[in-house]
């Protein structure tokens, strides 16, 4: 396979994976700000400031208003994370890898550009929003049903899953990175209703509000949050997983391409950690180091995975 | 594709019958699913100039074009008689050029000329073949009449309209093809990758690796690029993909660098090697025509090629097909002032109003005028235009084109239709029976480009 090609494919699910998170912190914002019995323009701070385009923001517009910091996330081009812009540039590496794709992911991707582009081509009225964050989410999953249904599993395929989970792993760490301090033992307020609300909106973040209660009982605790976020296997965008993913995607090119790389090694050691440490060793070690040095890490594992497959 | 009294014409009788028993609204729904199709495929184009559309969706008009075995029989013999005739002229002008000794053509034409390469003199490609692929743009203008409008040497497109309109045309109205015994055209990317690889370079050992080289996704016919490397089962590259290694082109891929043997380029010579051409080209490969001059690689199709594109040179078909195939023309050409000849130009610029006037190196429809459906003032701008360059000019009667049937609101109206069939050149020439059938969709126009405005239709080629 072509390096550009493997490039483009992992760009493309990078950006889809993206697309669908911003939609989903924009979800975890707007139900927030209707929890509040004051609304806050903060909330959106924080969101803005998961996304990691806080200074964007500020560059564009005076102040923070949530109508504005909704349009920046969900429609401006300006904001390389806004949704439409990660679809622009998912179906546009899409299109570059277009021999690579089968019909059915092709055309998913396509439809789901045609149909955000017409959807988010003016401002969505507030009364809109949940639909077209539903749409949003609609669209992307079926991309990756299109995609699970019908690729081949090949190196095309690894490359591909390589990106999404890549992606899923950063954005997951970003949302712990802002809001580590909810999750502090010594600062909350065991019960009180203002740490319920960001805790909350944590797991919505990641989509995990129900499935929380399943395994941790119901009970709202800060370090079984972190753990569920950071180490349990199980759920689908907490680090562990994706880190599980993404070692054996590496591992299935290593045995087909009869060589591995600097890649393999670090993927390696960051899953090893995970999987020995305790959520007690995490905190103990530092919530907030632990999760910065993961984020390098994981940003440096993209740029071994990018030279040792030559990408460029 | 009716008779003088008004029946209709023999190949179109089948068809007729059908399109008789259909339910006209159903038929205009049938057309809007087409698009959707089209729309959701991606299978789109990109005009230049147009900032806010980039990716635009060709018209599709359902009613095929129809032509009988036995017409198709004669334009085939033709088009074979004329390629043959190009690649004997290419390979004429860049080794001992008789026919320029011969004073059949003048020598300035051709060496002064913008797509006359000097790199390629003194070399042969791989089995003397330098238009592996050409699309002969033709018109009818009557029964077993036919004119080449334009003979598309250099990368002649639009070939996956003629397989998805197939496709399209097969899905919408499988009942059509029982009907009909319509010769199929499916088979091109199949017969393209043999064509290609039968002509790998002398040196190359083992199977002929095969890859189409595309300047992007940006670029206007980006999805044919994609969609045939695609349906070849072949890699398809950009110039950032390739380097010259050890006297080989090879390509970038997660293992390692790895040679490729004959390159389907989509790229204009200019920008092919920025070390031979273009300095400031991104598009091509630094060296790859001394590659080329080695013998190690078969560039398809060969650069230099594009001087047959040239309309002055078009003029002088007649005498080229004569000149190599010892026989008169089969197809007729249209009559062209050449308008760097003064009495001609005085011709053309006192009949503007009934001429068709055309830049030499100009495609696409860009840059010409329609004399009869042209402003005064377009044809005052444009005469001082011919004044002021008259070379680049030539100037061509508007022919009286057959019309074909095409779906409106209404039901049917008369449109004026052009055709491109498709050949492939290796060690034989293979026509395929069918074609792109471009229209122009503007009652009465004659501009089928879909650059402006035109759209295309399945074009039929039946066995009789």
């Amino acid at each position: 396979m072509l390096g550009r090609t493997a490039n483009g494919l992992y760009w493309m699910f990078r950006y889809i994976e993206r697309a669908e998170n911003s939609a989903r912190l924009i979800d975890a914002g707007l139900r927030m700000s209707l929890t509040r019995s004051q609304a806050s323009e903060d909330d959106w701070d924080g969101v803005l400031q998961s996304s990691g385009v806080r200074d964007i923001y500020d560059d564009l517009y005076e102040k923070l208003s949530s109508a504005d910091a909704i349009d920046f996330l969900l429609r401006d081009r300006a904001n390389p994370s806004s949704v439409m812009s990660c679809i622009d540039a998912g179906r546009n590496n899409a299109r570059m890898v277009r021999t690579a794709l089968t019909r059915e992911t092709w055309e998913a991707t396509n439809e789901c550009w045609l149909d955000l582009k017409a959807m988010l081509a003016r401002r969505v009225k507030a009364a809109d929003l949940p639909e077209a964050i539903d749409a949003i989410k609609r669209k992307t999953g079926l991309i990756r049903g299109a995609f699970h249904g019908t690729m081949l599993r090949n190196e095309i395929f690894n490359f591909s899953r390589i990106g999404t989970f890549i992606e899923r792993a950063d954005n997951t760490a970003r949302i712990l990175d802002v809001k580590y301090y909810v999750l502090l033992p010594a600062v909350s307020q065991v019960g009180s209703s203002i740490d319920n609300v960001q805790w909350e909106s944590i797991l919505r973040s990641v989509s995990a509000h129900r499935s929380y209660g399943w395994v941790y009982e119901a009970e709202y605790k800060p370090s079984h949050i972190a753990d569920f976020l950071i180490l349990n296997g199980r759920m689908p965008r907490s680090l562990a997983y994706c880190y599980e993913k993404i070692v054996s995607n590496l591992g299935y090119l290593a045995r087909e391409y009869g060589e591995s790389h600097a890649a393999h090694a670090t993927a390696e050691e960051t899953l090893t950690s995970l999987r020995n440490h305790s959520i007690k060793d995490v905190m103990d070690q530092g919530l907030h180091e632990y999760i910065e040095n993961f984020i390098s890490h994981n940003n440096r594992l993209g740029q071994e995975i990018s030279d040792g497959y030559r990408f460029y | 594709m009716m008779n003088a009294d008004n029946s209709p014409r023999q190949p179109y009788t089948t068809y007729n019958d059908w399109y008789a028993s259909q339910d006209k609204a159903r038929l205009i729904a049938k057309s809007k699913e087409a698009e959707n199709i089209f729309r959701k495929t991606g299978i789109t184009f990109a005009v230049y100039g147009h900032a806010d559309s980039s990716e635009k969706l060709i018209p599709f008009d359902l009613i095929p074009r129809i032509i009988s075995g036995r017409e198709w029989r004669k334009l085939a013999q033709g088009i074979e008689q004329r390629v043959i005739a190009l690649n004997a002229f290419l390979d004429d002008i860049y080794h001992k050029q008789e026919i320029i000794k011969a004073g059949r053509i003048p020598r300035e034409l051709v060496e002064r000329n913008e797509a006359f390469l000097p790199q390629m003199i003194g070399f042969r490609p791989p089995g003397g073949v330098y238009t592996h692929i050409v699309g002969t743009d033709i018109v009818r203008t009557g029964e077993d009449q036919f004119y080449v409008l334009e003979d598309n040497a250099r990368t002649p497109s639009g070939v996956s309209y003629m397989l998805e309109n197939r496709e399209t045309m097969m899905q919408m109205f499988p009942e059509l093809f029982h009907q009909n015994r319509v010769r199929p055209v499916e088979n091109y990317p199949y017969l393209l990758r043999h064509s290609l690889a039968s002509l790998a370079p002398p040196g190359c050992q083992g199977k002929p690796r095969v890859a189409v080289l595309t300047p992007g996704i940006y670029n206007s016919a980006y999805y044919e690029h994609a969609f045939l490397a695609d349906m070849m089962g072949v890699e398809l590259v950009e110039g950032s993909d390739l380097r010259v290694i050890d006297g080989r082109v090879k390509m970038r891929t997660t293992r390692g660098y790895e040679a490729i043997d004959v390159l389907y380029r989509r790229v204009d010579d200019d920008y092919l090697d920025p070390l031979t051409f273009k300095p400031e080209s991104a598009l091509g490969i630094p060296g790859i025509m001394d590659v080329y001059r080695a013998g190690n690689i078969t560039i398809a199709n060969a650069p230099g090629t594009g001087i047959c594109d040239d309309k002055a040179i078009y003029s002088y078909m007649p005498e080229i097909v004569e000149f190599y195939t010892g026989r008169k023309a089969l197809l007729e050409n249209v009559p062209t002032w050449r308008c760097s000849e003064p009495d001609s130009l005085k011709y053309v610029l006192e009949n503007l109003s009934d001429l068709v006037v055309k830049e030499v190196h100009g495609s696409g429809g860009y840059g010409m005028l329609v004399g009869p459906t042209a402003s005064k003032k377009e044809h005052a701008v444009f005469a001082e235009k011919l004044k002021a360059r008259p070379a680049n000019y030539i100037a061509q009667p508007t022919l009286s084109l057959s019309t074909v049937p095409i779906l409106v609101n209404k039901g049917i109206a008369p449109r004026h239709v052009d055709l491109r069939p498709y050949v492939l050149v290796s060690d034989k020439v293979q026509i395929i029976p069918g074609g792109l059938t471009r229209v122009a969709l503007k009652a009465g126009s004659l501009v089928v480009n879909s650059s402006q405005g035109g759209g295309t239709k399945d074009t039929w080629v039946l066995e009789d």
